[in-house]
């Protein structure tokens, strides 16, 4: 199988403020969010990051996506290193969080092309996935309104768009479904199935089982910062529902449930 | 992809063009303020210093000589002699409370004791004319100033030896283009500069701190696109609207400008040659740019707009105070090394030009500085953009 994903021992801490450190009644002066995390994807298939808030799915995807640097080690996203490169790493991928908000003032429309100049995409080739997106996500309708007059349902649906407009290769999702409603979600599912099909390779990050169990096909289950468990779905799952072998995993791990 | 700095920068100037309100505020407006406020100033005082011209003067008198009654009615003053009263303390308080204009206090026998009054031989004081008026009242003042100048005349004409300046010439051999860059290189430096400051400091923070702030930077940050590119397009695009903000600014202060300063007369923006307006924008040009550089590293350190503007005062502060330096000192210094200086080189390059007083060594050193210090803040811009400590935080 062709590697596209290579992650290779990142380490990622953040300082800790005095505050937090008196919150957390820690002395400690940096916090590990990533420790010594390596995992493969491979070409055309969906990797699941799962964990509990604060596992530091989010901060992996974060350096995956060249917007903060890891402490130690590297990643090679398609043989492009996203510490030595993150440039050309930025142009192979597209990556979609909550984090990255669009301009309120502008249209659909505009920014869809003001990104596809950054990306350097042909006009013609443009307009055509312009409308084939639109048209799929229902935004052709609100091409022409601001996003800041949107619901935020549709936001989302824009976001996810515009962070396509150049066809990436490889997608990275940070919780692709988190705050829509059950039918946008589904929408949302359903295109993640229609990109594998394409042949692309997706990264998402989520705590939701269902999703998992409906596109991925390996699982990397990280806990505090770790990676506890990765394989196939099949292999992790071992027979069992992914929701009771995560909770074993939690719990050989950490420890009971409280 | 060097078009990626064009992209951006049209990004930038489709947000603020496509804002109508925004267009208003920060470019229309401030010109037109200044012009309506600066004008409205300038009429305003002249006003309250003129007196209606058919106005009678409401004035006691106490033993005024025929003489000078005669003076005054020569002059065409409009004056009512009061008589309502012969206590000069009751006329006094009729000045104080303003509804008389003046109390004139002649001696007895004044042109007598006028007449056998010899300076040089005298022990006694002269002989003593009262005038009292009411400062507060403009009719009074002026009341007060041509009487005395009438007896000023009117005591000189008794023992005239020389006169200063007297008939129609006209003394005052300063030009228009004096006055003008004499007022001009005073005021408009200082002005100017704080134009310029308001008007980028109206768009830096917004652009880039409120991009921070709304997370639509990282959108940005998360394109193949080069920092530098981003930090250029985001630099020029910024220096574009503040420009338009300061030159409507200045517009409005250079068109209203004769008219604030009225009562000086003889002022023109027109005494400037083109080339000194194209120098002066040049000039501009660049101080726009470097003040867009130094507001949009402060805004992209500040956590939010709010952060940006209160982290931008000090610099107000300074820029406000090397401002000043152009309402001191002789016209603008010839040591070249001054002109390293930023902002202070921007100043005193304003003010050589308005005063026709400038070297032009000392210019192209002032310009090409403050464009090698914004290409410098470019390069810091762009390395914060690289910075997720600073860009995330």
């Amino acid at each position: 199988m062709d590697e596209i994903v290579n992650v290779q021992h990142l380490r990622k801490t953040f300082t800790l403020s005095k505050k937090q450190q008196k919150i957390e009644k820690t002395s400690d002066k940096c916090r590990v969010a990533v420790n010594d995390l390596s995992f493969t994807a491979y070409r055309g298939e969906v990797f699941g990051l799962l964990g509990p808030n604060g596992a530091g799915k989010t901060t992996t995807l974060r350096m995956l996506a060249t917007l903060i640097k890891p402490n130690e080690g590297d990643a090679l996203i398609d043989g492009s290193s996203v510490v030595k490169n993150p440039q050309e790493v930025r142009s192979k991928i597209g990556f979609l969080t909550s984090e990255l908000k669009l301009e309120g003032f502008f249209t659909p429309n505009y920014l869809f092309d003001f990104f596809s100049e950054l990306h350097g995409v042909e006009p013609a080739v443009r307009d055509q996935r312009k409308k084939k997106l639109f048209d799929k996500f229902g935004i052709t309708k609100f091409a022409e309104v601001k996003v800041a007059d949107m619901s935020t349902g549709m936001k989302q649906k824009v976001s996810l768009v515009i962070s396509l407009v150049h066809d990436p290769e490889i997608i990275i999702f940070d919780e692709p479904t988190n705050g829509l409603d059950v039918l946008t979600a589904k929408v949302v599912t359903d295109f993640l199935v229609e990109l594998k099909r394409e042949g692309k390779s997706i990264l998402v990050s989520t705590h939701i089982f269902s999703l998992i169990d409906r596109i991925c096909d390996r699982v990397g289950i990280i806990i505090n910062g770790e990676m506890v468990a990765c394989d196939t779905l099949e292999n992790i799952c071992n027979g069992k529902n992914l929701e009771d072998r995560f909770f074993e995993i939690y719990e050989e791990t950490v420890g009971e449930l409280v | 992809m060097r078009n990626n700095v064009i992209t951006i920068i049209k990004k930038e100037l489709a947000r603020f063009f496509k804002d109508k309100r925004m267009v208003f505020t920060t470019v229309l407006m401030p010109g037109l303020m200044i012009y309506v406020l600066y004008s409205f100033m300038g009429s305003g005082l002249m006003d309250q210093f003129a007196v209606d011209e058919d106005y009678s003067y409401q004035i006691y008198e106490v033993n005024m000589p025929d003489s000078i009654q005669a003076m005054v009615e020569a002059s065409g003053m409009n004056v009512d002699v009061l008589n309502d009263t012969t206590d000069i303390e009751e006329m006094k308080t009729a000045i104080s409370e303003q509804e008389a204009d003046l109390l004139l206090i002649f001696p007895e026998d004044f042109e007598a004791e006028v007449a056998a009054y010899d300076c040089t031989t005298a022990t006694e004081a002269a002989p003593l004319v009262q005038v009292y008026y009411n400062s507060a009242r403009t009719e009074s003042g002026e009341c007060m100033g041509m009487i005395s100048e009438m007896l000023d005349t009117y005591e000189a004409s008794m023992a005239n030896r020389f006169d200063v300046n007297s008939g129609e010439d006209s003394y005052d051999l300063a030009t228009e283009k004096d006055t003008t860059a004499m007022v001009f290189s005073m005021m408009l430096p200082m002005l100017l500069m704080i134009f310029l400051f308001s008007g980028c400091m109206a768009v830096a923070p917004e652009s880039i701190a409120g991009e921070k702030e709304r997370g639509t930077i990282a959108t940005l940050l998360v394109t193949p696109m080069k920092r530098t590119h981003l930090a250029l397009g985001k630099i020029v695009s910024l220096s574009i609207i503040g420009l338009l903000s300061g030159v409507s600014s200045f517009l409005g202060t250079m068109l209203s400008l004769p008219k604030l300063m009225g009562e000086m007369g003889g002022m023109s923006a027109s005494v400037y040659t083109i080339s000194d307006y194209l120098l002066l924008l040049l000039v501009i040009l660049t101080t726009v740019l470097v003040l867009i550089g130094a507001l949009a590293v402060i805004s992209a350190y500040a956590k939010s707009v709010k952060e940006a503007s209160a982290l931008i005062m000090p610099l107000m502060v300074v820029v406000m105070f090397i401002s000043i330096t152009s309402m001191l000192g002789d016209g603008a210094p010839t040591q070249a090394a001054l002109y390293l200086i930023p902002i202070y080189n921007s100043v005193q390059c304003m003010n050589g030009i308005f005063s026709f007083d400038y070297q032009p060594l000392n210019m192209v050193i002032a310009l090409v500085a403050n464009v090698v210090y914004s290409l410098g803040m470019t390069g810091i811009l762009a390395k914060m953009f690289d910075n997720e400590r600073i860009m995330y935080s």
